[in-house]
């Protein structure tokens, strides 16, 4: 079977001499017999670690979880640095977390039933693959937007009873925030883990409102015709 | 200046860093990957403390559990320290958002794992390590902690034996670099990785920080433990949970014949079925039987798994595994405090380390109590250490440099490493696997000398200095080779079977000769070894 790699911008192809199995047991083949100088990313080999995401004919998928295909053109994520190969700079998006600040603003002590654990319990089975990141079209327009997987991890706190100042959260994530998501729903098709951060953003539109918030597009719209 | 260096973004070292701030320290954390990229994600099962909100359980019974599955050969002081303090690190992580599964009464839920006289484990559905390390990574945020991502330990920098900090590669950019601190926490991860394409570890699991200590001075201890998973996939060697079993599958060989009851210990039915591989029989899961709806809603995870990497579909076919190598019980020896013995200003934890709460077999659910307990002590422990060498001279980062320069021009690539930590993966399974052989032991021992020897003959084709994976992948072929031969020479000496240690010429536990930790060292370019009976 022959697949192909983008590397920094030119193609190049590849055969491989066994049937169709994970990707990354192809790209290791190449690595390691035929050319050295590969350059990719993985570490569990089972989907949990997040490591091994590319594209695949313009598709996120994560390289120990998908079966390659003849003629398969593979390549690094979208809106990420390409630091060599199918290899990129993650480290600048993580920065995205920092930004929603998507961790537990003060902690509270809560009764917490299994339904509220399951409320969020897709949001945090998240391996910060950065697929969905990558499938985002904002990030075309808006590179400081915060984006899908940030936004899932911001809500996924703003619903844990635990979260003693949601306020905090909300505040932080309206600026390139929930309301730059067009609701394309691409991440939400290319998560690996049927995350669905489009929906997140959703909830955090309503959580939002509840705390004063509307949608500043409209907003602009309304001074379009009241101004002035 | 930075206090504690934590070299390692697991579990263990995020719960170090964690503490060491909490307390005050200039905190810095350094892994290879990125944080949530590291093995702790992998557990499924759960994390054990007794707190008894399923079934009635005592701190007592947890300890009674751990010391019966330990084989004589743990510290009972650990092992109570991990006990006592297990109720208390669900609490902090618990306050710290991890999601975990809750009873009907709010408390956290908790199962069954083997080997526990009640349940046990608290979970977060199948995803407890990995809820768990990205609740640590997201708090590490919050609480600004710093953390390098993509740098590779290369070794620590000492001066007679005190541990000044460690030395690097940047990854990204290809440069050696020294990082200075006054003290150093190895959390470095495991070395069960060294059975390559039999093992449920990430290909990051080669021992580099335990070699690192080896290559300092340092002493290293019970290599010859390793535990092994009955069941995990033929070809992909990805664990199947003992869920399987536990709801009711069956294990049988390829005449479709059971021969084994599939509750008994891990490494009793891990034997089993290495006795049928042995024997040129092929062995099988077989779940049919428990019906397409109780298997896909209980089993959703492994269904997947059989589809992706075995190309089958459980719910109508066998499912063809083998017992593969799943966690290191050995690693780099450390007193109560958990300093490294035999070096200054250094501390390892977690599955680097032996910290003698294993012995030899460790129980499901413990290592993640491991890692954030005894994560939390290493990281207040380093940071109470108020003594500053950190500033002394120190040439070893040229050296370093001059090293990995050393590749880039004269190694020919003559024999391609990659197929050799193949063939010693295969190896290492065959020969130092679930059932062991002096012979076979020593064959191998020689073979792998010989290897080590020729290490000047392999190298790196990839010639390009930023973002080299193939000269990462090659400085840890060598930390398995440091690594392994530990491992086959302890496992070599140790004339008896023991918890996971099994050796069919001497199948009996010989308490007399052999209730001891085994030692291992370099002294001017030679391993030496004592065994040191366990008080
Ligand atoms: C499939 C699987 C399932 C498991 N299930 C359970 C379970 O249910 N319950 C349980 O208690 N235990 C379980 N375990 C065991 C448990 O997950 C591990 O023992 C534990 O997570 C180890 O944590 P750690 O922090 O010590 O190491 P790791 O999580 O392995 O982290 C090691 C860190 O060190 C870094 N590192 C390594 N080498 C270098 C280097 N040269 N330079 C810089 N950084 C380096 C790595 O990047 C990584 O960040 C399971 C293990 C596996 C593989
Ligand atoms: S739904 Fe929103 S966040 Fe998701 S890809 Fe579309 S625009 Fe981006
Ligand atoms: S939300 Fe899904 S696609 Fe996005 S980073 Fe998390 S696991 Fe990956």
């Amino acid at each position: 079977m022959n697949i192909k790699i983008n590397r920094q911008g030119s193609i190049e192809s590849f055969d491989i001499p066994f049937q169709s199995t994970t990707l990354l047991k192809a790209l290791f083949y190449i690595k390691q017999q035929e050319d050295n100088s590969l350059t990719f990313s993985s570490n569990c080999r089972s989907g949990v670690c997040g490591t091994c995401a590319v594209r695949v004919n313009g598709k996120e998928v994560l390289a120990c979880s998908y079966n390659y295909q003849e003629g398969d053109l593979v390549e690094p994520l979208a809106y990420h640095e390409v630091q060599r190969d199918l290899k990129v700079n993650k480290q600048k998006v993580r920065e995205t977390l920092k930004n929603s600040k998507a961790w537990l603003q003060s902690s509270q002590q809560a009764e917490i039933t299994q339904e509220q654990v399951e409320l969020t319990q897709k949001q945090t089975d998240c391996i910060l693959c950065d697929s969905c990141y990558s499938s985002c079209p904002v990030l075309e327009l808006n590179p400081n937007f915060i984006g899908p997987f940030a936004l899932t991890r911001a809500y996924r706190y703003t619903a844990d009873p635990r979260e003693g100042n949601i306020q905090s959260i909300v505040d932080t994530i309206q600026t390139n925030g929930i309301w730059d998501c067009t609701l394309c729903g691409n991440c939400t098709e290319v998560c690996p883990q049927g995350i669905d951060p489009k929906m997140d953003i959703t909830m955090l539109r309503g959580t939002s409102s509840q705390f004063g918030y509307n949608d500043p597009n409209f907003q602009a719209m309304d001074f379009g015709f009241g101004g002035f | 200046m930075i206090d504690v260096l934590i070299i390692g973004s697991g579990g263990a070292g995020l719960a170090s860093a964690l503490r060491a701030k909490e307390l005050g320290a200039d905190v810095l954390v350094v892994g290879k990957s990125y944080p949530t990229a590291s093995q702790t994600s992998m557990a499924q099962g759960g994390i054990n403390a007794s707190l008894g909100n399923v079934t009635a359980d005592s701190i007592s019974s947890h300890i009674t559990d751990t010391i019966k599955s330990a084989h004589k050969l743990c510290d009972n002081h650990m092992v109570e320290y991990i006990c006592h303090d297990a109720p208390k690190t669900i609490e902090w992580l618990e306050s710290l958002g991890v999601p975990f599964d809750r009873t009907a009464q709010y408390k956290v839920a908790q199962r069954q794992l083997g080997g526990a006289s009640s349940k046990r484990a608290c979970y977060a559905q199948d995803y407890t390590g990995l809820k768990i390390l990205h609740t640590l990574y997201d708090t590490c945020l919050k609480e600004g902690i710093e953390i390098l991502e993509e740098y590779f330990l290369l070794n620590l920098i000492t001066e007679e034996k005190v541990v000044l900090g460690a030395i690097f590669l940047d990854i990204v950019t290809g440069e050696v670099k020294e990082i200075r601190a006054k003290s150093t926490i190895i959390a470095t991860g495991g070395y069960a990785g060294v059975y390559r394409g039999f093992t449920t570890n990430s290909e990051g699991a080669t021992g580099d920080g335990i070699a690192s200590v080896l290559r300092a001075g340092g002493v290293v201890s019970d290599m010859e433990f390793v535990q092994f998973h009955p069941t995990a996939l033929k070809s992909s060697a990805t664990l199947i949970s003992e869920s399987a079993r536990g709801e009711g599958g069956y294990l049988v060989n390829s005449k479709g014949e059971r021969f084994i009851d599939e509750l008994l210990p891990r490494d009793v039915v891990a034997r089993a079925i290495a006795s049928q591989i042995a024997n040129g029989d092929e062995v099988f899961l077989d779940i049919r039987h428990l019906g397409e709806d109780k298997i896909l809603h209980l089993m959703p995870q492994e269904v997947h798994l059989c589809r992706l990497y075995e190309n089958i579909d459980p719910i109508k076919e066998l499912i063809p595994i083998k017992p593969v190598a799943h966690y290191s019980m050995g690693g780099i020896d450390v007193n109560r405090e958990l300093e490294v013995t035999g070096l200054k200003n250094c501390y390892a934890v977690g599955e680097c380390s032996n910290a003698k709460v294993h012995g030899a077999n460790r129980l499901g659910g413990n290592s993640l109590l491991e890692i954030i307990s005894l994560g939390r002590l290493a990281g207040e422990n380093a940071y109470k250490l108020n003594v500053d060498y950190s500033n002394r001279d120190n040439q070893q980062l040229q050296k370093e440099q001059e090293y990995i320069e050393s590749l880039f021009e004269e190694y020919p690539w003559e024999r391609n490493f990659y197929q050799i930590q193949d063939e010693l993966g295969r190896k290492f399974y065959n020969d130092a696997g679930v059932v062991r052989d002096n012979t076979k032991l020593n064959n191998l021992l020689n073979e792998l000398r010989v290897i080590k020897a020729d290490i000047d003959n392999m190298g790196i084709g990839d010639k390009e200095r930023k973002n080299n994976t193939n000269l990462v992948e090659f400085l840890q072929f060598k930390n398995i080779l440091e690594v392994g031969e530990v491992i086959l020479d302890s496992a070599i000496v140790r004339d008896e079977s023991r918890g996971a240690h099994y050796k069919e010429a001497f199948p009996n536990q010989d308490d007399k000769l052999y209730r001891a930790n085994s030692l291992y060292w370099i002294e001017d370019g030679i391993l030496q070894n004592r065994l040191v009976k366990v008080v």
